[in-house]
């Protein structure tokens, strides 16, 4: 398998280590026992597109998202994990503005 | 049977250069060119080897690796190699092979009474059989079987030779270099493009060898030779002989093994014995071409029945005929064309069985020429013999039966593409009634077909999907699907898998029992399941199935077809990553210093460190050992910790990003100083302790076990990147950067005076314990000081630059000689690590809380930091689950052992009283005898209970006295010193 590594290119898939699954996110400290749990132990098992953490250990030490297909191993995209983290941001944000829009015209 | 050389000769052999060889410790001759098979046919061989079951007589029956009946053990002592297929072994001068599976010889074998208890060996026998009672199974049935169902045997020595990885790129990879592929080649070769061609066999060619084509008017022969030279002379084509393509992977790569040097008697020197490719290539075109179906009748494995493409192969490849008077049993064409090649090349045809009516005269004719006779509308009832293949039973066309005289039977029931390569990926396969096989659906991504294996299978064809035209000679490959002639009472058994032994008898009870997927007949009966991988059994097998559970073939479905399509030996996977070099060995710093001092060595990781540190007169690591402890404790020792991880954190929020890392908080760790951390999972678990030591407001540095240096660093970036990005921090792996040795004991401090350059303060007030500093020691060269102690001694650590690791440990062997000083080792580190009660690996293995550690108050924190709400589970921090603990033996003479579990006194030493295991000892000199650390049931509430230690594996069971987990100095006087 292949993965091109934003910052690096073309490498090897040996060159990474896997992690798992990218979409749970880490809860607030204070979110309990039950989200941590859902957090560290619940996963989808998708048969089709799953975003995933790899990590690049042999060669930038970058973490990066790989989107990959769990039914072919084709890989859709590989972006920084900065930049999934943003994206995320940007989307919370909007969202966010669109709410308070919302509650604005109300 | 009784094969023969054809004075014809053959396109591949060369009659000027004969070759030695022994078969079964008799000697034989062959000729330059010859497959181990094709020599031995034509030396008039024709029981090749034994059944896996009943152990019947079985001869050639195949020209490639799907031959599923002469399986042979190729060369002698270490380089002993069994399974070998017999087709696909390049003959050799001097060549050494042994028939399989039979006692005591080949001709004469006593399991053969297997035979004879056939109703018992039926579908599902070992399930029936080797059922009860369960204690005979470990006694007597699995010694049994495997003693009965030996294939080959191993060398048991280690293997002479070497093997190699390697990886090659191209645009185009094709494999098969038959008629398909070498255009298919030359065509991209023309284009500029970058071709790796790949062949299973010595030479180019594939079928063109060994069949009578013509293209063009020329042979089929010459016409690929001539191919070959272009190819050979472009710029960008490399071709790999005798390499197998056994896998299709994710990326474009494919999986091929290269054997080097297997048509050698020994590898010459410095030359691998076989080489593992990875092949990644931008596309691929598989030109794998077809594999004969055979048919199912009565008396179908007698030696002598061959499949009819085989027979025609071995007659014009190696002019090797199989039999005097040879006759064909075929449902498709391309029979007929055999028999005329057959014919051409000097065999004596009897007959062509044919159960199609509407035979094109053209094939006929060849037949009628060649006073043979074409039998178009027959059926073959059934095959005579005793030893060997004696006479055919045919129905003939017009009502009536004939038997017709013959030693050698070629069959043909149609050709099955070889797809394989196009479906590892996990594409089905879909059913073709034209060609009345499995041909390739949906194909990966970059991945095409082409010739056979696309179901194209005349040449006019190939040349025409290859975008050129060439005259050929006569082709037909209609077909009728033919699958199986039912037995009668007497007739005999019809073997649907000849390796495994499968009739069509144990399919029909598989199917009355209910295994009617696929994929349990498989496993029911075993077939297809033996190492030729049922290449001419699965097809009829399932068609069988089909036609008794009155579905179709695709109905009935085709079972998953995964690499590696032939045996590969995990040694070429392995290439030179074997012994010593099995990984890459890491040597720490002071390496030259261990070996000058003959220091014994164990890997720890992927470190190769000191264990101890001998000296001449001692006989026994104890005594090293202790002496070192000892010395230690009473004068000065120094010891490599350089293999440590170390990350430094640099950063505005390096402490608060710290504390989020660590159970203890960092946070108010004041610059100069150091304190020990422990590092939990986010499911609550410990994960690693160490020290952090504060360089600088803004600059941390800290340290991880060595096996979990690596992991740790991940985490600790997945942390920075992933989890809290908002944080401004920089994070740097430093472990091969820095050499660290450890100074401990009472005159460590006096040691050290003398090497760190004037003007640093090493009194107690100036750097107390766990002080930091950074300084310059051996004049001028920059050094980290730490006040850190693992042996419990007064301790230091100093870190210079890794180049100067070396140097460093020289210098304080020579700076502390008038105190005794000794180097120690790895075992000396683990006896006082366990006096003082210090966890390690074997204590923080994944399954353990910090609770569970004593440290529970690190884990009851206000603030976040990784693992700190599910570290607060009740099954987490229960102390029913066990307290870390010291044990000491009541007889002191007593010896512990790891792994010991811990029991109350009294009770049966059964699970239900199970309190905790030993997790690691070792011998203290310091107290004179054996002491342990373990995890015991609410053990911080028991010191001075008597539980016993019980081992039953190694036959312990010892009383031993809980204590605290500090043997030595508890109070932590002499770290103060």
């Amino acid at each position: 398998m292949l993965i091109t590594c934003p910052f690096c290119g073309l490498r090897d898939a040996a060159e990474f280590t896997y992690r798992g699954d990218a979409a749970p996110v880490r809860p607030a400290a204070d979110a309990g026992e039950a989200a941590f749990f859902d957090y560290v132990y619940l996963r989808d098992n998708p048969a089709g597109p799953i975003r995933e953490h790899w990590f690049h250990r042999a060669g930038c030490h970058g973490w990066v998202t790989v989107t990959r297909d769990t039914r072919t191993h084709a890989i859709e995209s590989v972006v920084p994990v900065e930049a999934t983290v943003a994206a995320e941001a940007v989307v919370a944000a909007e969202a966010a503005v669109a709410v308070e829009a919302e509650g604005g015209a109300r | 049977m009784s094969g023969y050389r054809l004075s014809a000769g053959g396109t591949l052999v060369d009659p000027a250069t004969r070759l030695s060889f022994r078969f079964d410790d008799k000697a034989y001759q062959g000729l330059a060119g010859d497959s181990l098979a094709s020599a031995l046919l034509a030396g008039g061989v024709s029981l090749f080897g034994r059944s896996f079951k009943y152990h019947r007589r079985r001869g050639l029956f195949a020209a490639g690796p799907e031959e599923p009946n002469a399986l042979v053990e190729l060369r002698g002592g270490a380089r002993r190699e069994p399974n070998l297929k017999a087709p696909v072994v390049e003959l050799y001068d001097g060549l050494e092979a042994w028939s399989q599976n039979r006692w005591p010889s080949l001709t004469f074998d006593l399991m053969a009474v297997n035979g004879l208890l056939d109703k018992l060996f039926v579908a599902g026998f070992y399930y029936k059989t080797f059922k009860w009672p369960s204690s005979f199974w470990e006694k007597l049935y699995e010694p049994l079987i495997r003693r009965a169902a030996g294939l080959g045997r191993l060398s048991g020595e280690p293997d002479p030779d070497s093997y190699e990885t390697a990886t090659a790129h191209a645009d185009l990879l094709v494999v098969g270099s038959g008629p398909a592929g070498l255009l298919a080649a030359r065509t991209a070769a023309r284009a500029g493009r970058r071709v790796i061609l790949v062949e299973r066999d010595a030479r180019l060619g594939g079928s063109l060898l060994t069949t009578r084509r013509t293209i063009d008017g020329q042979p089929g022969a010459a016409w690929a030779a001539a191919v070959e030279a272009e190819l050979a002379a472009a710029p960008h084509v490399r071709i790999l002989r005798r390499t197998t393509v056994f896998g299709t992977y994710d990326g474009g790569q494919f999986g091929a093994l290269e054997r080097v040097a297997d048509h050698l008697p020994v590898p010459p020197p410095h030359c691998p014995r076989q080489r593992a490719w990875t092949l990644v290539a931008g596309e691929a075109i598989v030109a794998a071409g077809a594999i004969e179906r055979p048919i199912v009748f009565p008396g179908n494995d007698l030696p002598g029945v061959m499949l009819a493409g085989a027979l025609r192969h071995y007659a014009v490849g190696y002019g090797a005929a199989a039999g005097r008077a040879v006759t064909l049993f075929t449902a498709n064409d391309s029979g007929w064309h055999a028999a005329a090649d057959l014919i051409a090349s000097g065999v004596t045809v009897a007959a062509v069985i044919d159960p199609r009516a509407d035979v094109a005269p053209a094939l006929t004719a060849a037949v009628a020429a060649g006073s043979g006779r074409a039998l178009a509308g027959a059926r073959l009832r059934r095959a005579l013999g005793g030893k060997a293949l004696e006479a055919i039973d045919v129905d003939l066309p017009g009502g009536g039966s004939d038997r017709i005289a013959t030693d050698a039977l070629g069959v043909s029931g149609n050709w099955q593409p070889d797809i394989q390569l196009a479906t590892h990926r996990g594409d089905r396969p879909v059913w073709s009634d034209a060609h009345a096989a499995f041909t390739a659906g949906k194909l990966p991504p970059g991945i095409r077909l082409a010739g056979a294996a696309a179901g194209t299978f005349r040449l006019a064809d190939i040349f025409a999907a290859g975008g050129t035209e060439a005259a050929v000679d006569l082709e037909g490959a209609a077909l009728t699907p033919f699958w199986h002639v039912g037995g009668s009472k007497g007739a005999g058994k019809a073997f649907v898998d000849f390796q495994h032994d499968v009739t069509d008898a144990d399919v029909a009870l598989a199917a009355r029992e209910g295994y009617v997927s696929v994929e349990h007949l498989k496993r029911y009966t075993t077939l297809g399941m033996a190492t030729d991988q049922g290449r001419t059994a699965n097809l009829n097998g399932l068609a069988i199935l089909a036609e008794l559970t009155g579905r179709t073939i695709p109905q009935t479905g085709i079972t998953t077809m995964r690499p590696p399509v032939e045996p590969v030996a995990i040694g070429a996977l392995a290439g030179h990553h074997r012994a010593m070099a099995f990984r890459p060995r890491r040597l720490p710093p002071i390496h030259m210093v261990a070996v000058e001092r003959e220091a014994q060595m164990i890997e720890v990781g992927p470190w190769w460190r000191a264990q101890w540190f001998p000296l001449p007169h001692e006989t026994d690591w104890q005594q090293s050992v202790d002496r070192e402890v000892t010395t230690v404790r009473k004068a000065v020792g120094v010891c490599d910790m350089s293999t440590l991880g170390k990350i430094e954190v640099f950063g505005p929020d390096a402490a608060a990003f710290l504390t989020r890392l660590c159970a203890n908080s960092v946070m108010k760790l004041a610059v100069g100083r150091c304190a020990y951390f422990l590092m939990l999972r986010e499911d609550g678990y410990a994960y690693d302790d160490g020290t952090v030591a504060r360089l600088g407001p803004e600059r941390f540095v800290m340290t991880c076990s060595t096996a979990h240096a690596a992991k740790v660093y991940e985490q600790v970036e997945y942390a920075r990147q992933v989890l809290f990005p908002e944080m401004d921090v920089v994070v740097q792996s430093a472990t091969e950067q820095w050499a660290q040795l450890a100074l401990a004991g009472p005159r460590a401090r006096d040691v050290l005076a003398r090497i760190v350059d004037p003007g640093f303060d090493l009194s107690g007030a100036a750097f107390p314990p766990v002080a930091c500093a950074e300084t310059t020691v051996l004049g001028g060269v920059r050094a980290r000081l730490f006040r850190l102690t693992f042996s419990g001694e007064l301790a230091f650590e100093i870190a210079v630059p890794a180049r100067r690791g070396a140097d460093l440990m020289r210098r304080l062997l020579i700076a502390g000689q008038d105190f005794g000083i000794v180097p120690y080792g790895t075992e000396a580190v683990g006896a006082m690590r366990i006096e003082k009660g210090h966890p390690v690996g074997s204590e923080i293995n994944g399954q353990t809380s910090a609770h569970m550690l004593g440290l529970g108050a690190f884990a009851e924190r206000k603030h976040d930091c990784i693992g700190r709400v599910l570290a607060a589970r009740p099954y987490l921090t229960d102390p029913a689950r066990g307290r870390l603990v010291g044990l000491k033996p009541v007889d002191r003479a007593a010896r512990l052992r790891a792994g010991a579990h811990l029991l109350p006194k009294g009770p049966d030493a059964t699970a239900a009283h199970d309190q905790g295991w030993i997790t690691s000892v070792a011998h203290s000199p310091t107290l004179g005898c054996w002491i342990g650390l373990g995890f015991l049931a609410h053990g911080d509430k028991r010191h001075a209970e008597i539980v016993r230690a019980y081992d039953p594996v190694r036959g312990g069971d010892v009383e031993v006295e809980v204590v605290a987990p500090c043997f030595v100095d508890p109070e932590g006087n002499r770290a103060r010193a």
